[in-house]
């Protein structure tokens, strides 16, 4: 092997290893027999206690499904409140104040978490003085603080897809008659799902694994999961902790896994078809 | 070259004197134009001349900072596209790329409302005109540039428009496919009767398409006329200069009588004779064009003392069906001829560095004044 090619495979496993390494000690100890998580037991392990003691317990799994709820919600939200601010931004040409939006939209991308939290909070406790709503904290009042930071994120993912989409293609359904509304719907909304969808997964993720802003705006009985496992970690990390992190590791692994090869394949199937139409005459 | 009648009676477009400004930009400067029904109106012009800036506004897409359009006698002011009697063919075609063949075309008669029949049928119909019945459901990224193209024009013309406007429709079409796809529009303009309104930079696509030519330059138009007018009878040195090559030179009116002219250029060793009246001030400097097929190239001196020059040929290039000749003049300037090979064998033309006249009949030279 000569030199470069040496030296290029070292640093290939050696990056590897630092991004995978803590992530693969974790799910080996989470077969680990032992009370103590750093300690291997090798006469009993592996095993699947904390598998068994995880599905028992009512208040992690609880968590875990607000903590899916909400997501949802936000990443929904997200995505269609991230679609109309990509939309006045890339398509309502210049007006008054859009750098203002611009600027506006993007800002919690490097606003501060805990700075949007503590925003969050007042502004929710000084709207129920006024208005009486949103009463008390809880899932609402997380949903609307998860959309907030989450729809910059969207309106990125979404803009800059609009921005790199022929305005040619509205312009012919006008053409042909559509009325603007039609448009949107038949051909700007089917063009741009692929950046809906990961804008959506991209929300889903943010709020899934935000503690920050979520410890501000929650409310007893709406504790996320990351909210129930920073306060579990706090208490000394239990071996059950890394069962469901490497479940959930699992199972972010078979999305992406499945979501690449099939977009491999849709991509080689295009250029198939692509080549054959122009081996075609005419 | 095609030379169609129009009814000039029925004018179908009138253009109003439109501005549009972009800012500072002058897009479009004050154009009037008429366009008639059933015809094939060329606008012609390089990158920038404001052609597709008054082909969007004649959409929709962009509507005039000053000026009326009207179309079939209404004014078109504040009327979005989508309520316009007029379809676009796109340079880009812009066919939606998540449709089939079959649902780009029934698009546009989806939004009137018609019965799924009744498009079904339509749809097939129009597909078959344009030879694309067999690849109805395929999708546009499984289609070559020309098939492409012909979905494209089957999508604008199946809502039977009475105005079709092209935008570059030839450009994107290789050189082959272009002349045979020329002819094929000709035919389905004829068959279906809808007027026209193309926009091209190439002028061999405006001479073949056209019944009529506005030549575009800086936002104006400069001349409109038959393709024939507006190669044989340019109206000034922009014209003359953009539509095929000329040979352009300068000089003074000696002579100016109703009946013929006579102009000295000081590149010509000889005063140039024209057959017919100009209208133009006394010594006024005039330009006279002479196109390249319009010369003669010999080894004898012609007859007369006028309409001729003398010079050595400089390079030949052979073209096939004819022969560029770059002749430096004894003044130093060099005319371009062209010469059709008529003949197979080549034992009498002229070569390299051999000293030749050139020479042209009275009506051929062009007085141009602007």
């Amino acid at each position: 092997m000569s030199t470069r090619g040496w030296f290029r495979h070292t640093a290939l496993a050696l990056g590897l290893a630092f991004l995978y390494i803590p992530i693969l000690s974790m799910m080996v100890f989470s077969f680990n027999n032992s009370r103590m998580v750093t300690v291997w037991d090798s006469v009993n392990s592996p095993t699947l206690r904390w598998y068994v003691r995880l599905f028992e317990n009512e208040q992690l799994l609880g968590a875990a499904w607000i903590s899916l709820q909400i997501a949802a919600m936000t990443a929904t939200g997200a995505v269609i409140l991230g679609t109309l601010a990509g939309l006045v931004l890339t398509r309502f040409g210049p007006f008054r104040g859009r750098a203002l939006l611009s600027a506006m939209t993007t800002a919690p991308l490097v606003m501060p978490e805990i700075i949007m939290g503590i925003a969050m909070l007042l502004l929710f406790v000084s709207l129920e003085q006024l208005i009486g709503w949103p009463t008390g904290r809880g899932m609402l009042t997380i949903v609307i603080a998860h959309i907030t930071f989450t729809m910059a994120y969207v309106t990125v993912v979404i803009q800059s897809r609009l921005a790199g989409f022929d305005d040619a293609l509205e312009e012919a359904a006008r053409d042909l008659g559509a009325r603007p509304v039609t448009v949107f719907f038949r051909i700007t909304l089917p063009l741009i799902a692929p950046a809906l969808v990961s804008g959506w997964l991209l929300a889903f993720t943010l709020s899934w694994d935000d503690v920050v802003i979520s410890q501000f705006v929650a409310g007893p009985g709406s504790s996320t999961l990351p909210m129930e496992i920073f306060s579990r970690v706090r208490r000394g990390v239990s071996p059950d902790i890394n069962a469901l992190a490497t479940i959930m590791v699992l199972i972010v692994a078979t999305g992406v896994v499945a979501s690449t090869v099939w977009m491999k394949r849709q991509e080689r199937k295009r250029l198939l078809e692509e080549q054959m139409a122009r081996s075609d005459a005419g | 070259m095609t030379q169609k009648t129009v009814d000039r009676a029925q004018e179908y477009v009138r253009i109003e004197a439109v501005t549009k400004r972009f800012g500072d930009f002058v897009a479009v400067d004050g154009i009037s134009l008429s366009i008639f029904k059933g015809e094939i109106f060329c606008l012609l012009g390089g990158s920038g001349c404001g052609k597709t800036t008054l082909l969007r506004m004649l959409a929709g897409f962009e509507s005039p900072t000053s000026g009326r359009i009207l179309i079939d006698g209404q004014d078109m002011a504040g009327i979005p596209p989508h309520e316009r009697p007029v379809n676009m063919m796109f340079q880009s075609y812009a066919l939606f790329p998540h449709m089939t063949v079959e649902s780009n075309v029934a698009f546009g008669l989806e939004q009137e409302g018609l019965a799924k029949t009744e498009i079904s049928r339509r749809v097939a119909e129009m597909l078959d005109i344009v030879k694309m019945g067999e690849y109805g459901r395929r999708k546009p990224h499984q289609l070559s540039g020309g098939q492409r193209q012909r979905v494209a024009l089957a999508r604008a013309l199946v809502k039977r428009p009475k105005l079709l406007l092209l935008d570059e429709p030839l450009g994107a079409l290789d050189r082959k496919l272009r002349e045979h796809t020329q002819f094929e529009l000709i035919n389905l303009q004829e068959q279906l009767g809808v007027t026209f309104v193309v926009v091209t930079h190439d002028q061999e696509e405006a001479m073949t398409l056209a019944s009529r030519i506005g030549v575009m330059n800086k936002g104006q138009i400069v001349q409109v006329g038959t393709p024939t007018d507006i190669y044989e009878f340019p109206n000034s040195r922009f014209v003359a200069d953009f539509i095929g090559s000329v040979n352009l030179f300068e000089g003074q009116l000696v002579e100016d009588e109703p009946g013929h002219v006579r102009i000295r250029c000081a590149e010509l060793d000889s005063t140039v004779f024209v057959d017919h009246g100009i209208s133009a001030a006394p010594d006024a400097k005039v330009a006279v064009a002479i196109r390249p097929e319009k010369i003669e190239l010999s080894r004898e001196a012609p007859s007369g003392d006028e309409n001729r020059a003398h010079g050595v040929v400089k390079e030949i290039a052979y073209m096939g069906d004819m022969s560029v000749y770059l002749v430096r003049l004894d003044s130093g300037r060099v005319v371009r001829v062209t010469i059709p090979n008529s003949e197979r064998h080549a034992d009498q033309r002229v070569v390299w560095e051999e000293p030749v006249y050139l020479s042209w009949e009275p009506s051929s030279p062009v007085v141009l004044t602007v």
